[in-house]
């Protein structure tokens, strides 16, 4: 087997791997970098994100404006040293992305412009037009082509850890068009694989966003922390779940039921004014704006379409020349496979699943409980997005924590050095052993698309935006039934070059073990809080109880175990969450609050 | 009949190198509806029909330019690109021209990255600048002057289209080149001498013979034929001016 020997190995060359990548080199351009993907970095789903990444940036607003926007947005979820970090930190790496070429939409004097986006309560949200992740992943690529110690493995998927002597050194990657193995020995990893969308039906996501590393990491015993907390959101295509980004109502979309009627003002986040206020309605969070259209279909006001129940995003009013502006990529998708003209119809939404608020259990400084293992990105629980992300926090995430991680393990890799590569490259065998069965021990009949099919409705029907103990406890089983019928897959591909149903063979053994870690944290958490909210008798948060954080652990073949975490509180104790003109009362009681204790 | 029963004939043109010594066309019956793209064709035939049948794909919306192939002999993007356009006659998918075939519809991408890399598509600063003095000013106007070369999602279907990058692989090619301009043409960056010594070679602007279809074929309207022959007029502009001031015309 072939043997490379990394300073630091980065699994994923999304947005937070790539500024990892960045971080290690600039920190030690000695250190030598394997830089790992199982797509060429500028696929990397990072790709796919439109409207904007968060940083204080305007007179008017503060530090501890976007900190209590997260930590309220989170419904108080979130770890708060490490929210207090991150508003901190997002500035300065917005500012870095620019001196780096990110093609940054303007204002008139040359200043780098801001939009209004979800739950925030100034504008902070920078953007390139509604290509953010777009551009931003492509500047960073770019700029690490500069770097002569990032080593990039383009198309080799990570099959698995090594870890030697209680801590990670190395993983096992497969050259994708070879099919053959590479161990890479690393002193540090870090794990930058983005998230887990693809267990579910309707999502926004590509077909990558598997939880690789999620389930890597679990099944060495690392805790996947708060994993019920799926995000919905409200605005995706029906029939394919593909978004329609946030800024459209940051730009001022109205969101409309089958009667034209701004259905959200009926939800506590009203009043319905002509420009959405921010924090208030079509700019509410996207827990609440998929709960209201949950309970809009209940209701019978929303529209009857080819793939079930929508609602109309109406930006007619917005006009062609600043839709063409500030919403050139939404204008082509609703064109092109929807055959809508935004500027003449409103376009029919639903919600689909986007973002996986949980992961990998990490420190503020992105290590792992697991010495040597960090991570960054989707695919980790850092702590800044609780049980609900705001739009536009986790493209900052990727770059504030992508510096953290590069950092951080280009320290310990210097601290240490491999220490048994015999045993390591023994690891590495039986490792590839494993991977290889999935293929050669397949002589069952089981199809993959239709394990993969199940899963995904099974998912839909139990971690919904409602959930209930009944449905939630049929998707654990229906989950368990599938890992057993996982065992006797039929594989019609037993070739080596480009054998991508092999691949997607061990995908699935990772969705699947990601999904029972989401549906047991679910079916342990009888409250309801952000985006896993109860229906069952448990419709309210539970503070007493359940301002914790799950923490899944893998048994094996089992059921994951779950355990909780303490929430770290700095300066927000958990209050009344609401937006619109209720939101603004709360606003006015809490300062008063403040303002007495103070005295 | 309702929409769901409707049924398109695919051909798919296959190689496996393990298998086959040359590329065979492989025909599959697809029940489809209007809203169906390609790729999801695609994905129905590798799901329930042939497992082996192997492609590049990812995001759906036309962003990360992966999934790249000749449709009916044209460079499309098989996720936007829908079957209805292809009923009752049928479809013929290939992988994209002018490239190696890894296998089946998947090229070696290669030598576009090796291009990719060489041009130093990065900011090199006119003016260094540190993260306390906060952004460079650039006005929209200044933007608009390379934003819409740097919206290549590197698909590589220009390569495709491209006659001269079809005869000649030292081509630089149409992607590389407007990415190249898309860094010249950057207020921020000062380095546009350096690179225009790789577009002056043979292999750079002046290989382009201004055939356009690359522009044609371009599913996010990047123009590298307008970036070509931006730096053909940059590129003679210099090649005059160096003969009558001392130190050339890059500056």
């Amino acid at each position: 087997m072939e043997v490379y020997k990394a300073d630091v190995a980065i699994v994923g060359a999304g947005g937070g791997g790539l500024r990892a990548a960045i971080a290690v080199a600039e920190a030690d351009p000695t250190l030598k970098i394997a830089l790992i993907s199982k797509v060429y970095p500028m696929r990397s789903h990072t790709v796919a994100a439109e409207g904007g990444a968060a940083g204080v940036t305007r007179p008017d607003d503060s530090l501890e404006y976007h900190f209590n926007d997260t930590v309220h947005g989170g419904d108080w979820l979130c770890e708060q040293d490490v929210v207090e970090y991150f508003v901190a930190h997002s500035h300065e790496e917005m500012v870095q992305m620019e001196h780096w070429g990110c093609p940054w939409s303007r204002k008139d004097d040359g200043h780098v412009n801001v939009r209004a986006f979800g739950g925030m309560k100034i504008e902070r949200t920078w953007f390139a037009a509604d290509k953010t992740g777009f551009h931003m992943l492509h500047t960073l690529f770019q700029t690490s082509i500069k770097y002569p110690s990032i080593k990039r493995f383009d198309e080799y998927f990570c099959s698995d850890l090594m870890v030697e002597d209680g801590r990670c050194q190395g993983v096992l990657a497969i050259q994708i068009a070879t099919g053959e193995f590479t161990l890479i020995e690393a002193k540090a990893v870090i794990i930058a694989t983005g998230g887990a969308g693809r267990v579910f039906r309707e999502n926004t996501n590509g077909g990558i966003v598997t939880g690789d590393g999620m389930a890597l990491a679990y099944r060495h015993g690392v805790p996947l922390r708060d994993m019920e907390f799926m995000q919905y959101h409200p605005t995706c295509m029906p029939g394919t779940g593909l978004l329609f980004t946030e800024a459209c109502r940051g730009e001022g979309g109205f969101l409309l039921n089958k009667d034209g009627y701004r259905y959200l003002q009926d939800y506590g986040l009203g009043p319905a004014e002509p420009s959405p206020r921010n924090k208030a309605m079509e700019l509410g969070p996207r827990d609440r704006l998929s709960q209201a259209f949950w309970h809009e279909k209940r209701k019978g006001r929303t529209v009857e379409g080819p793939h079930g129940a929508v609602v109309n995003l109406d930006l007619r009013h917005l006009g062609a020349a600043k839709l063409h502006e500030r919403l050139p990529l939404i204008c082509e998708l609703a064109e092109e496979f929807l055959g809508v003209d935004p500027a003449h119809t409103p376009i029919p939404v639903l919600p689909a699943v986007h973002y996986t608020m949980g992961g990998i259990l990490a420190d503020g400084k992105t290590a792992s409980s697991l010495p040597g293992l960090y991570s960054v990105g989707e695919c980790s629980s850092v702590g800044i997005h609780g049980a609900n992300r705001l739009g536009s926090n986790s493209l900052t995430e990727l770059i504030v924590f992508g510096k953290v991680a590069g950092v951080e393990a280009a320290k310990f890799a210097r601290s240490v050095s491999i220490s048994n590569p015999a045993a390591i490259e023994k690891q590495a065998e039986a490792a590839r052993t494993r991977a290889l069965d999935v293929v050669t021990q397949s002589r069952g009949k089981e199809r993959l698309a239709v394990l993969r099919t199940e899963m995904a409705q099974s998912m839909e029907n139990g971690c919904g935006i409602y959930r209930l103990e009944s449905d939630m406890q049929a998707t654990c089983d229906k989950l368990r039934e599938l890992r057993e019928r996982y065992r006797n897959l039929k594989i019609d591909d037993h070739s080596k070059v480009y054998n991508t149903e092999w691949l997607l063979s061990i995908e699935l053994g990772y969705l699947l073990e990601v999904a029972e870690a989401i549906v047991h944290s679910a079916l342990n958490r009888k409250e309801s809080r952000g985006s896993h909210q109860r229906l069952d008798g448990f419709e309210e948060r539970d503070d007493v109880n359940y301002l914790k954080h799950s923490l899944a652990y893998y048994t094996g073949d089992g059921p994951p175990r779950i355990e909780y975490g303490d929430v770290k509180i700095t300066k927000s104790t958990p209050g009344t969450r609401a937006y619109g003109a209720a939101g603004e009362e709360a606003e006015a009681a809490e300062r008063e609050r403040e303002g007495a204790g103070n005295d | 009949m309702t929409d769901t029963e409707k049924v398109i004939e695919i051909q798919v043109l296959r190689y496996r190198p393990e298998q086959e010594t040359e590329p065979v066309l492989q025909s599959f019956k697809v029940p489809f509806t209007d809203d169906m793209s390609v790729l999801q064709g695609l994905q129905y035939i590798k799901d329930y029909l042939d497992g082996t049948v192997s492609f590049r794909w990812s995001c759906r919306m036309a962003i990360c330019g992966s999934c790249g192939m000749m449709i009916d002999g044209k460079p499309k993007l098989s996720c936007k690109t829908f079957l209805r356009e292809y009923y009752p006659a049928g479809l013929r998918i290939e992988a994209l021209a002018h490239m190696p075939i890894e296998r089946d519809l998947i090229v070696d991408a290669g030598d576009f990255i090796t291009k990719l890399e060489s041009i130093k598509p990065y900011i090199i600063p006119k003016e260094p600048r540190t993260l306390e003095q906060g952004e460079y000013l650039q006005t929209p106007q200044q933007r608009d002057m390379y934003e819409q070369f740097s919206s290549c999602i590197n698909c590589m279907l220009c390569y495709a289209a491209c006659p001269q990058y079809g005869l000649d692989k030292t081509f630089t090619g149409p992607g590389v080149l407007a990415l190249m301009h898309r860094y010249n043409a950057d207020s921020r960056d000062g380095a546009s001498a350096e690179r225009m010594d790789l577009g002056y070679a043979h292999e750079g602007f002046w290989g382009c013979t201004a055939v356009g279809y690359c522009s044609v074929v371009c599913p996010k309207g990047v123009d590298p034929a307008n970036a070509i022959n931006q730096n053909k007029m940059n590129s003679a502009i210099n090649y005059f001016t160096r003969f009558v001031t001392p130190k050339g015309g890059t500056k």
